[in-house]
């Protein structure tokens, strides 16, 4: 009878070990599944995609230079996403140093509010955006709709969660005797914040900085509304490309841009463990 | 090294909304003196000494350094050294960084920084370490390097919050020595923060003793022991037995347990009286002026001493602490075994 039981333990603890294997398995195939699948049709030979392939070639690669769309969107994508990523931290270092080290009577409010770009829908913040800077160019002449201050500005509205979270979070962890100690020390509060709190929240302060080129980098809902007319952003000429044909030539590029993510994600984790900070 | 100070506390107090977390609260320390604030956690000695340094606001009340009032400067202006619980050093500086820290907050000259650094770190025998992050150190080596980042920027006030606290009791000992010859040597005036009173006896000058947000007690450690102000003060330094009753007449306690203690002193107001376990002798009464009949209930023998709990005839409960250092001494007794307990009548400290 016990050994019955134990044979019944330990088989319920291997259904049990291979029920999570299976799970964890399941979650990684969702996730990586499409990005093999875009890697692996970029190097199709057939035009029209159909399986199996007929054979393998670098044409679209290649293709991709003869086609200046994309070199184009590739660099104001570029130059969005780094305008962005330090707009983002201009706004994400302060917000969360008031948020996590005052006592602000509306900081869960605060906290909400500058949140509350995850939650609205990319293309109701692009409309409604683009109306709002139309409303501001009509009423103080300043040329912003679709021009790169109001694209910018579009993306550095979707970076502030990302920035404002995972320094909050940063912040947060830190022991607030390290900053005592250096004002015991003798710096003030400028100087503990430079030489003290930055050097130390720098995993986060870096880690959003990386998050908020990513979000920006590959935003198309706010880019649609916002561009200026004739430039395009890497997202908005895949998007005009796919209206057209469905050839390996989208598969390319998107190879192309999981890579530089991906690099600089790898160079990134060099500087700070990004699984400690996210 | 910079004048110490001396510290002055003026009424100070402080609140919290509706909670009193320091009660006015009057204090001279004296330059050179190593004064221990103790007592059980919430009782504002953190909350005074955080005022001291410039962290927390007092309501009400000055503080003065000598004769230079603080009150409202902020830490960074004090010049007083913190040596915080948990240590609180730089985790992205080295050893030399951190013990640098104050002096290049001062805009010292280079050669200034980098000497006065290597002083700091030999005083506490770290020497060596310079190029170190605090990760790589031990507790015990993160803690001296605390307190020589407080020593270097030669601070007129030494504070030290809790400073053994995350230590191991054999590590702890020998810090607290440490301290206190770095203490005197240095002639640092200093406020220590602790609530083990073991800690607060063998370092301090002075004690106060705190508790709800009010001084009990300032005195030396000899003054608590033998002449606490009252029961909080008696039961917090030291263990003690306690009778309550009441004078009957001169030199004459009546517990209500029914008890007649002869005592030494004539008071007639006090309500309580004090027995120290060590004043307390098992056996003959030997002249003693108080010896009573009891039975021991529970023995604990601890090596140089065993402690016992007796039971009296009228029901009370008596600890005694008797030393074993005599080759006649007693056995230790058994429980169950009838036994008398004796005490001279100026062992009895009657508290009001």
């Amino acid at each position: 009878m016990a050994s019955a039981a134990a044979v019944a333990s330990v088989l319920r603890k291997r259904w049990r070990r291979y029920a999570l294997r299976t799970a964890a398995g399941a979650c990684f195939a969702v996730m990586l599944l499409p990005i093999f699948f875009v890697c692996w049709l970029s190097f199709f030979k057939n035009e029209i995609l159909s399986f199996p392939p007929e054979g393998y070639t670098l044409r679209w690669f290649t293709a991709l230079w003869l086609q200046p769309q994309f070199a184009d969107g590739f660099l104001t994508s570029l130059e969005v996403a780094v305008l962005a990523m330090l707009g983002g931290l201009a706004v994400g270092v302060p917000a969360s140093l008031a948020l996590v080290r005052s006592e602000l009577p509306l900081r869960e409010a605060l906290n909400t509010l500058l949140l509350s770009p995850l939650v609205v829908p990319g293309i109701v913040i692009g409309t409604s955006l683009y109306f709002f800077l139309i409303d501001v160019e009509l009423a103080t002449d300043l040329p912003l709709t679709g021009s790169m201050v109001g694209l910018v500005f579009g993306h550095v509205l979707v970076t502030i969660p990302w920035t404002v979270r995972l320094i909050a979070v940063n912040l947060h962890g830190i022991d607030r005797a390290i900053e005592e100690a250096a004002m015991n020390l003798g710096a003030d509060r400028l100087r503990t914040l430079l030489k003290v709190t930055l050097p130390v929240i720098r995993p986060g302060v870096v880690a959003a900085a990386l998050f908020s080129f990513v979000v920006s980098f590959g935003n198309l809902e706010l880019s649609l509304f916002l561009v200026s007319p004739g430039e395009t952003t890497l997202p908005i000429a895949i998007l005009q490309y796919l209206e057209w044909k469905i050839d390996p030539t989208i598969a390319a590029v998107s190879l192309i841009q999981i890579a530089i993510i991906a690099a600089a994600m790898a160079a990134t984790n060099r500087f700070v463990r990004l699984s400690q900070v996210v | 090294m910079s004048p110490v100070s001396s510290v002055r506390l003026q009424s100070v107090s402080k609140s919290y909304g509706d909670h009193r977390a320091v009660v006015d609260f009057s204090l001279e320390v004296a330059q050179g003196e190593f004064l221990v604030l103790l007592g059980p956690s919430g009782c504002g000695k953190t909350t005074t000494l955080r005022m001291i340094a410039g962290f927390v606001e007092p309501s009400a009340g000055r503080i003065l350094f000598g004769d230079r009032d603080v009150t409202d400067l902020p830490p960074y202006r004090r010049n007083t050294g913190l040596v915080f619980q948990g240590y609180a050093l730089f985790p992205h500086l080295t050893v030399f960084e951190n013990v640098a820290f104050g002096l290049r907050m001062r805009r010292l000259e280079r050669e200034v920084v980098e000497r006065r650094t290597q002083e700091a770190l030999r005083l506490v025998r770290l020497d060596g370490f310079g190029e170190r992050m605090p990760r790589q150190l031990s507790g015990g080596q993160q803690q001296r390097v605390a307190l020589a980042r407080a020593l270097a920027i030669e601070p007129e006030i030494l504070l030290l919050d809790e400073p053994l606290s995350n230590l191991d009791a054999k590590l702890r000992e020998e810090v607290r020595v440490e301290i206190r010859q770095l203490q005197r040597r240095l002639g640092l005036t200093t406020v220590m923060v602790t609530h083990d009173q073991s800690e607060a006896l063998s370092v301090a000058d002075r004690l106060v003793v705190m508790s709800g947000g009010e001084i009990q007690q300032i005195g030396t450690q000899r003054e608590l022991y033998n002449a606490p102000a009252n029961q909080f003060v008696a039961s917090f330094i030291g263990r003690t037995n306690f009778f309550a009753g009441a004078m009957t007449e001169p030199r004459r306690f009546r517990t209500e347990s029914g008890l007649e203690i002869s005592v030494a002193a004539a008071a007639a107001r006090e309500r309580l009286l004090a027995i120290r376990p060590e004043r307390v002798r098992l056996g003959s009464a030997n002249g003693a002026a108080n010896s009573f009949a009891g039975t021991v209930e529970f023995v604990s023998y601890l090596g140089a001493t065993t402690e016992y709990v007796i039971r009296l005839a009228s029901g009370d409960a008596i600890a005694v602490e008797a030393h074993n250092d005599r080759a006649d001494g007693l056995e230790p007794l058994a429980v169950g075994s009838q036994i008398r307990v004796a005490w001279d009548a100026d062992a009895c400290q009657l508290i009001s």
